[in-house]
């Protein structure tokens, strides 16, 4: 992870251009350098390219590839594992926060997000 | 130009969304992230959400009219437009949307048809009303930031 004088880098993934765009908001008044994808394939591409991602924040209900298996896919590769993987999601639903929880999420957002809920998460990246 | 009765009717306009139930608190929320780096944030986002919107209706729309009605792909489609009305705060819109996916569940397409003839409606009076609110601002100048209406 960053030191504390640098500039941390969080990927935003998210298929609803409302939602990403929110969100990355949110993350750049807190002055993090955000890249914003709109799918977890991007966002395994943009990770195997772009060596310094300080976390992810991806939506649960995506089309194709779910956050849940960007989850998976991240905590599965070496490389990537102790990037912290935050998981948001409209809907609560216990079992669904407690499978994410279990494969090694950092946390589990109902949206919508508030920017509280980006400077506890960031609070603990940066201690 | 009368900027000071252009604001004032642009405030009138923002107040009558949430006294009517048009918008939740989500849109503070909108409004508190814009800054003078995003100036003009809020219309940004509500441009994107009814493009989207639109999309998705056009999809739910497609979808309603098949012979064999796939209940889970409708409810897929709502369930991505309630998440864009819940970003943005459209709270009628999200009530409609809450209502179809009911039906969607109980299988009642008859219950789905008269939810969305519903959402349309809503769409459409929030996409004038917005699409007003968000001239008058232009037209008023970058000058002031509305207040919150007393709750």
């Amino acid at each position: 992870m960053g030191s504390g004088d640098c500039e941390l880098h969080v990927l935003a993934v998210d298929d609803s251009s409302v939602d990403r765009a929110v969100i990355a908001r949110i993350l750049r008044n807190s002055k993090y350098r955000v890249t914003a994808v709109d799918s977890a394939e991007r966002a395994l591409e943009v990770l195997e390219m772009e060596p310094n991602v300080n976390m992810i924040i991806t939506d649960y209900c995506m089309p194709e590839m779910n956050g849940y298996e960007l989850l998976r896919r991240v905590k599965g590769s070496r490389d990537l594992r102790e990037i912290p993987v935050v998981i948001m999601s409209s809907e609560y639903i216990p079992n669904r926060i407690t499978r994410c929880m279990e494969e090694g999420a950092e946390d589990f957002l109902i949206k919508p997000v508030r920017p509280s809920d980006v400077s506890r998460l960031c609070g603990r990246l940066r201690n | 130009m009368d900027y000071v009765h252009l604001r004032r009717q642009a405030a009138s306009l923002r107040k009558g969304l949430f006294d009517q139930g048009y918008l939740d608190e989500q849109f503070y929320q909108l409004e508190d992230l814009q800054d003078d780096a995003s100036p003009n944030f809020v219309e940004e986002v509500v441009t994107l959400f009814f493009r989207d919107s639109a999309r998705l209706m056009a999809n739910i729309d497609q979808a309603l009219d098949k012979c064999v009605k796939d209940f889970n792909k409708l409810d897929v489609y709502m369930q991505q437009l309630k998440g864009s009305c819940t970003s943005i705060g459209a709270s009628r819109m999200k009530t409609e949307c809450t209502a179809f996916r009911e039906c969607c569940r109980d299988e009642n397409i008859e219950g789905c048809m008269r939810s969305f003839q519903k959402i349309k409606r809503e769409h459409s009076v929030l996409r004038q009303k917005l699409e007003s609110y968000f001239q008058l601002l232009r037209q008023a100048g970058p000058v002031e930031c509305a207040t919150r209406p007393n709750k």
